[in-house]
């Protein structure tokens, strides 16, 4: 009997178990009709403004539920959408970075799946983590917004590749706040050829009708 | 920032890989670890002393490889790799770009030991 030594080749993906199970996920969603969205931003942008007034548009026409995904055990947002007679699970990472594809399964068990149609998911404010981890979402999009300035494309690639869309909010503080659209625009062009692009702002509804529209047409095929 | 949870999913793959051959120890992991994966490797170096321990880890050195980031213009096809923030095509400054490399964070092999018969 000797020790041994052996080389044995792995190749595997690192984080290839939360890909498998952001799969799994996803084909759950895909036998129940229902397509779920991946919101991620940077603390403040506006995700939840988004959100909240994504429902008021659209809660007569569709059936919609959210998962709520923060680092800390609250309930603020949750409890805007609750307000709103939308169902809703918030999750709590517990200090990590960005929600994963088995707290989004957690979160599928605890929603009455039955009664959705657009299942929005609120990823963990952050323009970094969210990016690596699959969910089981049919689309990625980021929020971006006037007041992070125009370099983030730039700044932060990684988790402004591969969207769906881009939403670009608060664009009523333009007068007040130097920002290039244009150089903002090449930077997601760069990453993403041809992403649709939603200028808006939340608060006062400018832009905001080709945003809604979009959802019911390319992600529900309305 | 999410470097624990990543070292995690290291030490799980590496711990499988690892016991379908039986080995007794595992001595070294090559990693491969893109530019634009966002992962910090001294982070998961740190993480890795602490969480390998008590496995067959324990003692284990992280070999990383890292892979540049590149790119490829779509309008003239120059390839380029850039190093800090992202950039227009050197040649004809076009931002219409593909990516080519530096999405990598793979374990590519374990070395391990093994008690054999002679």
């Amino acid at each position: 009997m000797s020790n041994k030594k052996h080389t044995v080749p792995v190749v595997q993906k690192i984080l290839s178990v939360n890909d498998d199970l952001a799969t799994r996920n996803r084909a759950q969603l895909d036998t129940l009709g229902i397509h779920a969205i991946n919101i991620m931003a940077s603390p403040g942008s506006g995700k939840t403004s988004l959100i909240l007034r994504t429902i008021e548009s659209l809660a007569s026409q569709i059936k919609i539920g959210v998962i709520e995904g923060d680092t800390a055990p609250v309930t603020i947002d949750s409890d805007k959408v609750s307000k709103l007679n939308i169902p809703v699970v918030q999750i709590n990472t517990g200090g990590e970075c960005h929600l994963d594809a088995s707290m989004v399964k957690t979160g599928l068990e605890t929603l009455n799946l039955h009664e959705i149609e657009l299942l929005i998911i609120e990823n963990v404010g952050n323009l970094v983590c969210p990016a690596s981890f699959r969910l089981g979402e049919h689309k990625n999009i980021v929020v971006a917004s006037i007041p992070e300035g125009d370099d983030k494309p730039y700044k932060y690639p990684n988790i402004y590749r591969g969207l769906d869309a881009l939403v670009l909010n608060k664009i009523d503080l333009l007068p007040y706040i130097e920002f290039n659209r244009d150089y903002f625009k090449d930077g997601i062009n760069a990453l993403n050829p041809g992403v649709r692009i939603f200028e808006l702002s939340c608060k006062t509804g400018e832009g905001f009708s080709a945003w809604t529209a979009w959802i019911l047409k390319d992600i529900l095929g309305c | 920032m999410h470097e624990l949870s990543v070292t995690e999913s290291l030490l799980n793959t590496a711990c499988e890989y690892a016991e379908k051959q039986d080995a007794t120890k595992i001595t070294i992991l090559n990693i491969k670890i893109g530019k634009l994966s966002g992962i910090v490797d001294d982070s998961i170096q740190f993480y890795w002393d602490i969480i390998s321990e008590n496995s067959l880890c324990e003692g284990s050195v992280l070999n990383f490889m890292r892979i540049s980031a590149k790119f490829e213009c779509n309008a003239c096809h120059t390839q380029f790799e850039i190093d800090a923030e992202l950039m227009p095509c050197p040649n004809c400054n076009s931002m219409d770009l593909a990516t080519i490399q530096g999405d990598e964070f793979m374990l590519e092999s374990i070395e391990i030991e093994k008690v054999e018969d002679e």
